[in-house]
């Protein structure tokens, strides 16, 4: 089935991040991250400055398609979570709701079983979240009020200034 | 899929670059890598196997300035072009909002340009898409080589529809930009009635 556009307002925005950031403290993460299955960056929190999200997020969605492929292929509806372990530094990721994946990046500092916890409590609240938005962007729609698009009066003018 | 953050004031938009194999795909993003100013560029990242044939994708994401105040951002992503890699490339439409098919317009090369569009067709549909309504672009590259099909016999045989379409040579930057444009275009534009049909 064909999702429909996603569309993140501010409310839900701060929500979101207030609960990336108390998994960030609750699990003993180095940085925690969400993203669309489509690749695209949400929100992210924790020691970021050095680390290139944009293609993480990229590789993180193409990773989840690629294994959401392997499941398809034995039967199974989606591999929910993987793991992946380095020696200093570890990745867990997680579907959301079959729509979002979390990701938290975690050292010695934290363990498995920690993350693993604390990644099943954020995720009822980051689902319950993404609900709420959704039906809001739905509402929206219904209502045909789009005053605040940023599309409404594009032109081509516009667009070809994008490129200087 | 776009997506519009009101909350940072972003639209990220998703482009597949499209082919047979070797047609020059991983060729036009190398050459907007390099002619894009560093503060607009994020890395390139290719998944390529060690005679550089891409194995999953290239993924190059493009800051291109603001649009009545929010901040636009293409992520363009290539498939891999061998036949063989056809699972990874139904992935990689996953969620795009436009595409490019770039073909070879060598003479040999014929077929597989008809066959890589119609599978295109194919593994678009499988995702809930038409090609006959994305934002769809026809690069007709590699037109510097002396065994070319001429232009004309191309449309014909690739662009029934006569979707806008750029003669290119990628490895020199000709039509490159062009074709980018283009499709940007075509894709703010879909957003555009998205929103007003909304």
């Amino acid at each position: 089935m064909l999702g429909s556009d996603l569309v993140m307002y501010d409310e839900e925005f701060k929500l979101i991040d207030a609960e990336l950031q108390r998994l960030l403290q609750q699990a003993n993460a180095k940085v925690v991250f969400l993203v669309d299955k489509n690749g695209q960056l949400i929100a992210a929190t924790g020691e970021t400055e050095n680390l290139d999200t944009t293609s993480l997020a990229s590789l993180t969605a193409g990773n989840i398609a690629a294994t959401g492929g392997m499941a398809k292929l034995l039967g199974e509806k989606e591999f929910s979570i993987l793991f992946h372990e380095g020696a200093r530094d570890n990745i867990h990721i997680s579907i959301i709701g079959q729509r979002v994946i979390l990701v938290v990046i975690f050292d010695q500092r934290s363990s498995l079983g920690l993350v693993r916890l604390r990644v099943k409590k954020s995720a009822e609240a980051l689902g319950s979240i993404f609900s709420q938005l959704l039906q809001k962007v739905e509402t929206e729609k219904g209502s045909g009020k789009s005053a605040d698009s940023p599309f409404a009066e594009i032109t081509d003018e516009d667009i070809d200034k994008l490129f200087g | 899929m776009s997506f519009i953050n009101y909350s940072s004031r972003e639209i990220n938009c998703k482009i597949v670059f499209y082919g047979p194999g070797l047609c020059g795909k991983t060729t036009n993003l190398q050459w907007i890598y390099k002619k894009t100013n560093p503060d607009s560029k994020g890395k390139m990242i290719s998944l390529a196997t060690e005679t550089e044939r891409t194995l999953f994708f290239d993924f190059l994401p493009l800051a291109l300035g603001e649009i009545r105040g929010f901040k636009t951002r293409f992520h363009l992503y290539t498939v891999p072009g061998q036949v063989f890699y056809d699972a990874s490339r139904k992935l990689i439409l996953k969620g795009v909002d436009g595409v490019v098919f770039v073909a070879d317009s060598q003479v040999e090369r014929m077929e597989a340009n008809i066959e890589s569009i119609e599978n295109l067709r194919i593994n678009l549909a499988e995702q809930g898409y038409n090609l006959d309504k994305v934002p769809f672009i026809i690069q007709y590259n590699k037109r510097d080589l002396p065994n070319v099909v001429p232009l004309e016999e191309m449309k014909k045989a690739l662009n029934p529809r006569g979707v806008p379409d750029y003669e290119a040579v990628a490895t020199d930057g000709t039509g490159v930009f062009d074709t980018l444009k283009a499709i940007a275009k075509l894709v703010i534009m879909e957003l555009k009635k998205g929103q007003d049909g909304g």
